[in-house]
């Protein structure tokens, strides 16, 4: 039972870096990390198995802060750059960590496509209805009557359903969490990780420079009332229909994640050239 | 009949009608016959009903480029040929083959004075079962250069096969009755055709040579996102990644696609995508990500007519100014260019080799004229260029994925490798790979990839250089071909003319730009580029003569040889 021995030595610490965090004091973002660490000590990984990929913004920071490897890439592209990395590198774990900036604004398109591709890799957007970065501008979850500089008044607009979304385009487990729940957090992340295919864990995370009001988020989440769905009809209804803090794993689905066959070559290379040849 | 011993045919027609398709089956058999030459190929944005034509031109040697009067045109209808305006150039020696029922001559062609036979094209292909118009043009070309009935024969039994029998009788009665036609006709073919040649040939498109050139560097990754005139390197590497153990994914668009190569180098697997000059634009954020975090990728730009969509389907040489200058902040990387549609493996290998040894994205700067164009051509030789990056193994201690190093190359770490963990980013970061906003960072690793690049040795590879003459034709990419026959031409003349061009555009080389100009008194600067990008470039970098003069016009049009002999010649007098 090597696997357990290796499991047994692995704590969460070991996963995380001697970066200092540059996050505000306070938010939610260090739970998310602290939720990381505790599912890959729970998973046993090397942390020289696991990848952590990101894009920009405060959320974005992560990789740096866990002794994995990771890539801390352009905006919003950091489901493309992980996409690439796992079709070849089938073997490593990928965990994509972004922003509601970041994954729903910038990176909308690649949301659905990655979606819609199912590869096996674990998506965690941590939502805090604001680009924090750039100092509290609306984001595409931000509530229509958000007063901010760049949207005096509030943008009038409504917010995205990202699980939804998520959901439609097949992502292959869809789950909610509350950054200051970090054992139920990490829970749900372990079964992400585990769970074949794309999963998407949106991580309700509080901004408490830009967002003061989303302290409140602790005493409005709540345990989803019924289990998990395998049922994508079923998960419709209830993801559209909740108040937006019901909390767990809401969705697993069973289609096959694409995974091309990488490694080993079927013919010699000097064989290609014989397309050319007369 | 051209100077360099070779024959121009174009065949042409309203889209749909199998103008390309005659023309790609004529350099086939021609080049069984021995023939060297190429087929470039001229549509219409339209998928039907627009306008296309084959240009070919064959010879006993190499050929490169395309002439500047065709010597044979056979219109299979000239429905939309006006479209094309001054590409498809006739004079009093041309033989023009063409349908009274096939519409009005296109005014180049009509006004040239050149032979006019009338061949009833769409009579005789409706007496055929099946048959179609573009065999009978294809039996008359092949006639009139000598080919023999039965080697058209073969290629379109090779060609056909999955057509079923009913199709290949069909087209061997077509080009039965286009060779009949042909009884008796006097072209005037005025040297010897070549004698079929026993070493290896290929039939290779421009697009072709340059996948397979990455795969023989190492590529086994590639993300794709369609585009013309680059589709053709994407469809090929996908069968082909899969049977080295490699893979393609097809991206939702650009942005993706050049973000998935960099995730799959990261992984440590070479990787690429190919684009032209719209999905470029897209892609240049990331490749600056990738000249930061010193991941190296390929990216293939097929240069087309711009700006914004401009002509997709038709050549250009004006990307030369992104590919060098588009990254923001000082980003120092590779940047080359293919010189034929054989140089397309090579230069496509050769910076393969680079992007894995520099740990830096390369630009390949094609482009759709020799991408498109379809050579038959000597099996270009092996080179021994291939990707080996510099990696961390065994590693003890603090890793420091970007330490300083004399030649700028440290070694990555690849995941998987214990005590190698690093988060690459395109922050500005520290020798650790840690964020960072100090100013002593930040020129240090700006040092170390600018150093990284100015101290490799680039080899003979960085230029085409040949000639003596005081006068140097300064060319680059796939003017390089035309620039070398003006310059034969010239020599002719008792013109003597040199001939530099570079395939190494970024970093540039000074020194031996400075070598290889000693002597000259003269420069002429060719390039298809309206704004003379090239130019622009050669004087911001590099001391040329006292005496300059710049041949430039832009797509699509490509600048012929003849131009290049006119404006040496000129110059001496």
């Amino acid at each position: 039972m090597s696997g357990l021995d290796t499991r047994l030595a692995c704590k969460p610490a070991d996963y995380k870096s001697d970066i200092k965090p540059i996050w505000c004091p306070g938010c939610g973002d260090y739970h998310v990390l602290m939720s990381f660490t505790r599912a890959f000590a729970e998973l046993g990984l090397p942390p020289e198995q696991i990848v952590v990929v990101s894009g920009i913004g405060c959320s974005s920071r992560i990789p740096a802060y866990t002794n994995c490897y990771g890539f801390h890439g352009v905006h919003g592209r950091s489901l493309a750059l992980a996409a690439g990395l796992k079709v070849t590198r089938p073997e490593l774990t990928v965990v994509v960590a972004s922003g509601d900036g970041d994954g729903y604004s910038i990176g909308g398109n690649h949301f659905l496509h990655a979606c819609r591709r199912n590869i096996d890799m674990t998506y965690v957007v941590m939502d805090n209805r604001v680009y924090g970065m750039t100092k509290g501008q609306p984001s595409p979850t931000t509530e229509p009557d958000f007063d901010t500089a760049l949207s005096p008044g509030g943008t009038g607009l409504r917010p995205f359903h990202p699980l939804v979304i998520a959901l439609a385009s097949g992502a292959n487990f869809i789950a909610r969490c509350f950054s200051g729940e970090p054992n139920a957090t990490a829970s749900v992340l372990v079964e992400a990780i585990r769970h074949p295919g794309f999963s998407f864990v949106e991580i309700l995370s509080p901004c408490v420079t830009f967002r003061p009001d989303e302290s409140e988020w602790k005493h409005l989440v709540h345990p989803a009332p019924v289990a998990a769905t395998s049922d994508p009809g079923k998960a419709a209804r209830r993801i559209m229909t909740d108040d937006g803090f019901n909390i767990g794993v809401l969705y697993r689905g069973d289609r096959k994640p694409y995974a091309p066959q990488v490694g080993r070559p079927s013919v010699e290379l000097s064989e290609l050239e014989k397309d050319f040849e007369l | 009949m051209a100077d360099r011993q070779s024959v121009s045919i174009a065949i042409m027609g309203s889209g749909g009608a199998g103008a390309l398709t005659a023309g790609n089956f004529l350099l086939e058999a021609a080049s069984a016959a021995g023939w060297q030459g190429l087929l470039s190929r001229t549509v219409g944005p339209q998928i039907r009903g627009g306008e296309a034509a084959a240009l070919l031109r064959l010879g006993t040697q190499p050929v490169e480029c395309l002439s500047e009067k065709f010597d044979l045109v056979v219109g299979i209808d000239w429905l939309n040929a006006h479209r094309f305006g001054a590409e498809i150039q006739a004079g009093p020696q041309t033989l023009v083959i063409s349908d009274p029922r096939g519409g009005e001559l296109p005014p180049a062609i009509a006004s040239a004075g050149a032979r006019i036979f009338e061949v009833p094209f769409k009579n005789m292909a409706k007496a055929i079962p099946n048959g179609r118009a573009n065999m009978i043009a294809l039996g008359i070309a092949g006639r009139l250069l000598g080919l023999a009935l039965d080697l058209l024969s073969k290629v379109i039994e090779k060609r056909l096969s999955d057509k079923g029998e009913d199709a290949i009788a069909a087209s061997r009665a077509g080009i039965s009755a286009g060779f009949d036609a042909a009884a008796g006709l006097d072209f005037g073919l005025r040297f010897a055709p070549p004698k079929a040649q026993s070493g290896r040939r290929w039939l290779v498109s421009g697009n072709e040579a340059a996948a397979l050139g990455a795969v023989r560097g190492g590529i086994r990754f590639a993300a794709a996102y369609p585009i013309t005139p680059a589709t053709e390197i994407l469809e090929w590497l996908a069968p082909n990644l899969a049977k080295m153990g490699g893979t393609l994914l097809q991206a939702e668009d650009e942005l993706a696609a050049i973000n998935m190569i960099i995730g799959a180098s990261f992984g440590g697997t070479p990787a690429l995508t190919a684009t032209s000059g719209p999905g470029l634009s897209l892609m240049i954020e990331a490749l600056g990500l990738a000249t930061a975090a010193e991941m190296p990728i390929v990216v293939i730009d097929v240069m087309r007519s711009g700006p914004s969509t401009g002509i997709p389907t038709k050549s250009e040489q004006a990307d030369l100014n992104i590919a060098v200058y588009g990254f923001h902040g000082d980003a120092p990387h590779l940047v080359v260019a293919p010189q034929s549609i054989g140089d397309c493996l090579f230069t496509t290998q050769w910076a393969t080799y680079l992007a894995e040894a520099l740990q830096t994205p390369a630009i390949v700067l094609s482009d759709q004229f020799i991408g498109q164009a379809r050579a038959a051509i000597e099996r270009p030789a092996d080179v021994a260029f291939i990707g080996q990056r510099l990696k961390a193994t065994d590693i003890a201690g603090a890793y420091k994925r970007y330490a300083a190093a004399v030649n700028g190359i440290s070694p990555m770490a690849i995941p998987g490798t214990r005590g190698g963990q690093y988060t690459a980013d395109g922050l500005t970061h520290t020798e650790r790979g840690t964020p960072t906003s100090g100013e002593a960072d930040h020129a240090a690793q700006l040092d170390k990839r600018r150093d990284k690049l100015e101290r490799f040795n680039f080899g003979d590879h960085w230029a085409t250089c040949e000639g003596t003459g005081d006068l140097a034709v300064i060319t680059w990419g796939s003017l390089t071909g035309a620039a070398r026959e003006g310059i034969e031409h010239a020599a002719r003349d008792g013109v003597e003319a040199s001939l530099l061009a570079p395939r190494l555009l970024s970093p540039v080389q000074p020194e031996r730009f400075a070598r290889a100009l000693e002597g000259r008194k003269r420069a002429l600067i060719v390039e298809q580029s309206h704004g003379a990008q090239f130019y622009r470039y050669l004087r911001a970098h590099y001391d040329l003569p006292d005496e300059v003069r710049v041949l430039n016009r832009p797509g699509p049009l490509p600048i012929r040889s003849s131009e290049v002999h006119r404006a040496i010649t000129e110059w001496r007098s």
